[in-house]
C-alpha cells in the first residue's frame, strides 16, 4: 500500500527499501521524515495530537499522489502519516519517492510534502503545560504549496 | 445531510457530527455557514470568522459558493495544519 494512515510509527529505512525491492532501474530515492518537535514557538510541549479527518485524508493524499506520478517519472511513491498522540522525537509523516534521478524525485517529495501541510485534512494540536492549543496554519505553507500552482500555470502557459 | 466538524470547530460546537435539514433557501456552504451560525452561541463562536472556515463535500474540498444539494456529508474545519 502506497498510501497508509496509522497510529502506529514507521520505518523509513524500511519503507525506502520496500519501495526499490530488487529493482536496477531506480537511480534516486528520497524519503523525508517529518519528526515531533519539543517546542513550539520556544516554548516547551508535551505532545501533539493529531486529528484527521478518516475517508476524506486517504483519498486527499492519493489525488496528490497521482498528481506528482503525473508530473514527474516516478517509480515508487510511498507516504505514510500518523494521527494520534506524539511526544517529541516521534515520526509523524514519511514520503519517499522513487526515480531514476535525484532531480524529479527531490522534487516530487517536496511537492507532496507542501500539499500534505496545506491540503491534507490533518489538524495538529499542542499539549502543553498550560493546556492545549490548536496549532494555526502558517501563511509560509500557504504559499510554498500554492507555488507548484504557480508553476503549473506558466509551464502551460508556455506550451 | 449529515455535517461533521472538525478541531477547534468541533470543540466549539461541541459535537463531532449532525444530522441537519436547512430550508430551502440555504443552497450553497456559504449560505449554510450563515444559517448554522445563528443556531446558538456555540454555533456562532465556531463560525464567527467564517473566512478561515474550510469545507469539504463528500469528502471533496469545496469554495464557499459551492451548492450543497445532493450532498451526503458536508464537513467544516479550519485551515489544516497536518504534515
Amino acid at each position: 500500500m502506497p498510501i497508509r494512515l496509522q497510529r502506529e510509527d514507521f520505518d523509513a529505512a524500511a519503507e525506502a527499501a520496500a519501495l526499490v525491492g530488487t529493482r536496477t532501474d531506480i537511480g534516486a530515492v528520497v524519503t523525508f521524515t517529518g519528526i515531533c518537535r519539543g517546542a513550539e514557538d520556544g516554548a516547551p510541549i508535551a505532545a501533539l495530537n493529531l486529528e484527521h479527518y478518516p475517508g476524506m485524508a486517504e483519498t486527499e493524499i492519493a489525488c496528490h499522489v497521482e498528481e506528482a506520478q503525473a508530473r514527474w517519472p516516478l517509480m515508487g511513491v510511498t507516504v505514510i502519516h500518523r494521527y494520534g498522540r506524539l511526544t517529541p522525537g516521534e515520526n509523524i509523516v514519511l514520503v519517499v519517492t522513487a526515480a531514476s534521478h535525484r532531480q524529479d524525485a527531490f522534487a516530487a517529495a517536496e511537492f507532496l510534502m507542501d500539499y500534505l501541510k496545506t491540503r491534507a485534512p490533518f489538524w495538529k494540536q499542542v499539549e502543553h503545560a498550560a493546556g492545549t492549543q490548536w496549532v494555526e496554519a502558517r501563511a509560509a505553507d500557504d504559499a510554498a504549496a500554492e507555488r507548484w500552482s504557480t508553476q503549473r500555470r506558466s509551464r502551460q502557459a508556455a506550451e | 445531510m449529515k455535517i461533521v466538524y472538525f478541531a477547534w470547530v468541533r470543540e466549539r460546537i461541541g459535537k463531532p457530527e449532525e444530522e441537519i435539514e436547512p430550508p430551502a433557501g440555504v443552497v450553497t456552504v456559504g449560505d449554510l455557514v450563515r444559517w448554522l451560525a445563528q443556531r446558538g452561541e456555540q454555533y456562532a463562536y465556531a463560525f464567527e470568522n467564517p473566512k478561515v472556515i474550510r469545507a469539504a463535500i463528500d469528502r471533496s474540498h469545496v469554495t464557499p459558493d459551492a451548492a450543497i444539494s445532493g450532498a451526503t456529508e458536508i464537513a467544516f474545519f479550519p485551515p489544516m495544519t497536518g504534515g
